[in-house]
């Protein structure tokens, strides 16, 4: 199968197991995890050197899921991939599951427990630092929310990666452009964005956060030019499923019968159309 | 058990920021996963001969002590050994999300050390005085504290964390301490409270700088024939509560001194011990719930009676009751 069809296809398979994931468990970040399935998708089976059954392989590829919400995706992600058996998706938040409502690194392949907003980029400034005191070569990927970005620890961390020529650290915004209380840009504007983070010394390439040809090639850097990468990825918040697809309220919102209905039908119509 | 306390006041000039930077350098140099971490602190911690020796393990972050903690957390989860050195009043309360989450709840193995802590910067004001810091990092699950006692106790200690695989804050003060100790030979065990005398009268419960005031005040009440044990609490948590329950039972009088707020530091640390074990009377002597009056540390120490004469007062009161 041609790669871009066979990530299509494992990008609609994760957000179906994030959807039943969301539905029995009754709770979880929805559209955020819609939001940033892609670019999971695209880290895992396309960018990042991980082996699920050594996941403390030295040379492994970092991945640090700064916006810890979206955690669903990440669950379902590892999961496929073998880290922990897929049965154990049933038991997202229930008593004292491991497979929490954020990255919890009890569990095989997650390098750190996030969910508090804007760490997610000191510690892998941290973590790239390591790999050049080190002469290692593995890459440290983050993952961020644009809504994160109003967090000042963000721009503590950008400047740090920066003064230390990190050109092993590749930083992602899911730009969604929502956050739980609406539009990013009414709660508090991060624009220029791009400007933004090239004035503190990175480069920036900006993509259609759900084009998978456009994700690999920008996630796939290889530049030794001792700067740090941001991949700003334009998204849709809810994406894949129309009911959900732009609309804020679908940030931590759970299907009813009905809805789950209507979204599992139209996952497993795009599915169909990918065979 | 052997005597360790040294007796009389001593002339030290060494500052305990002092040996944890000769310390660390030393080790460091045999050990290169040893990093140092520090927010624009280098001068303060006295760490600037680490850096001229060790540059590459010197990692500066300007100043950012949430960067700070989250980039050490990065280098701990990546087989680094770091130390953070800050000033307490800044590292445990701007970075404490950072210590919550980055440190104590992913388990990553950092040193933080708080340089200038208590009321070291007593004339700068509240905002840099650290007496909540024992309070906060104490309620923090998987994370240890401590406070060295003196120049020797604080090279023991730091010595003894390069190999101690759990996070730990460790808080010190900016100026030379008297010696509490006659010298580095004595038996340090994190987590082991050290009697630095033996007695059967009443007990100080002490740690950090306040170890010399109980010393000091249970030679005057030496000279009053009455016999105080002190228990230098090096560890805070997790605390000797076998220490505590000890003394207790064998003197009936407990009286801890720190300096600290009165409010969830080292005295609310024993009295939690005391109450649900073996109830007698404790007096907490520390800090009121006030911003600290300003001054240097010995006027603010004597303002608030954390000094020999008044605790072998104290003492005095609750044996007579």
């Amino acid at each position: 199968m041609e790669k871009i069809t066979f990530l299509k296809r494992k990008a609609v398979e994760i957000r179906k197991s994030l959807i039943e994931m969301i539905y029995e468990a009754g709770t979880g970040h929805t559209g955020s995890s819609l939001s940033n399935t892609d670019i999971l998708t695209a880290l895992y089976y396309s960018v990042m050197k991980v082996d699920p059954r050594n996941p403390a392989w030295e040379e492994r590829d970092r991945y640090i899921q700064s916006k810890g919400h979206a955690v669903e995706s990440y669950w379902a992600v590892l999961a496929d991939k073998g880290f922990f058996p897929k049965e154990e998706l049933k038991t997202f938040s229930s008593f004292n599951s491991r497979l929490i409502g954020h990255p919890n690194n009890k569990v095989p392949g997650v390098e750190m427990n996030t969910g508090a907003l804007g760490h997610g980029l000191s510690i892998s400034v941290g973590m790239a630092l390591a790999a050049k005191l080190d002469n290692k070569a593995y890459r440290v990927f983050t993952l961020m929310g644009d809504g994160e970005l109003a967090e000042g620890s963000v721009w503590e961390a950008a400047m740090a990666a920066s003064q230390y020529q990190l050109d092993n650290l590749i930083g992602i915004i899911d730009r969604n452009r929502l956050q739980i209380t609406g539009n990013t840009c009414d709660v508090m504007n991060n624009e220029p964005l791009d400007k933004k983070w090239e004035s503190f010394g990175w480069d920036v390439v900006e993509v259609n956060g759900h084009d998978f040809a456009e994700l690999t090639e920008a996630l796939n850097v290889t530049t030794a030019n001792g700067k740090p990468t941001m991949v700003i990825a334009n998204t849709i918040k809810g994406k894949g499923i129309s009911l959900a697809e732009n609309v804020a309220g679908w940030h931590h919102h759970v299907p009813s019968k009905e809805e789950y209905d209507l979204a599992m039908k139209e996952l497993s119509e795009q599915l169909e159309v990918l065979s | 058990m052997k005597n360790t306390a040294l007796k009389g006041s001593s002339k030290n000039s060494i500052a305990n920021r002092q040996v944890v930077s000769s310390t660390l350098m030393a080790l460091a140099s045999k050990n290169k996963d040893i990093v140092v971490l520090t927010s624009d602190s280098r001068g303060s911690a006295s760490l600037v001969p680490f850096a001229e020796a060790l540059p590459e393990q010197l990692i500066e972050v300007g100043i950012a002590e949430q960067n700070l903690v989250g980039v050490a957390a990065g280098l701990a989860a990546s087989g680094k050994k770091p130390f953070v050195a800050s000033p307490a009043c800044f590292l445990s309360m701007r970075s404490i999300e950072q210590i919550k989450v980055d440190i104590a709840y992913s388990k990553t193995n950092v040193k933080l050390i708080g340089i200038s802590g208590g009321v070291s910067y007593g004339a700068l004001g509240m905002s840099h005085h650290s007496l909540q810091d024992l309070a906060v990092t104490r309620a923090i699950p998987n994370l240890h504290v401590m406070m060295p006692a003196d120049r020797f106790e604080t090279k023991r200690m730091i010595a003894a964390l390069v190999d101690y695989d759990t996070p730990v804050y460790v808080r010190i003060g900016r100026n030379p301490v008297a010696d509490a100790y006659v010298n580095d030979q004595y038996e340090f065990e994190i987590g082991k409270a050290v009697t630095m005398r033996d007695g059967r009268d009443i007990t100080m419960v002490a740690a950090g700088e306040t170890v010399r005031v109980a010393l000091d005040a249970a030679e005057i009440l030496e000279a009053e024939n009455i016999r105080c044990r002190v228990i230098n609490m090096h560890t805070i948590k997790p605390l000797d509560e076998q220490a505590v329950i000890k003394a207790a039972e064998e003197t009936g009088r407990i009286i801890t001194i720190e300096e600290h707020s009165i409010y969830g530091g080292l005295g609310s640390a024993v009295a939690e011990v005391i109450a649900q074990h073996c109830p007698i009377p404790v007096q907490l002597l520390g800090i009121p719930d006030e911003p600290a009056i300003t001054g240097n540390s010995k006027e603010v120490f004597r303002h608030y009676g954390l000094h020999a004469e008044n605790t072998a007062n104290v003492a005095k009161k609750m044996i007579s009751l």
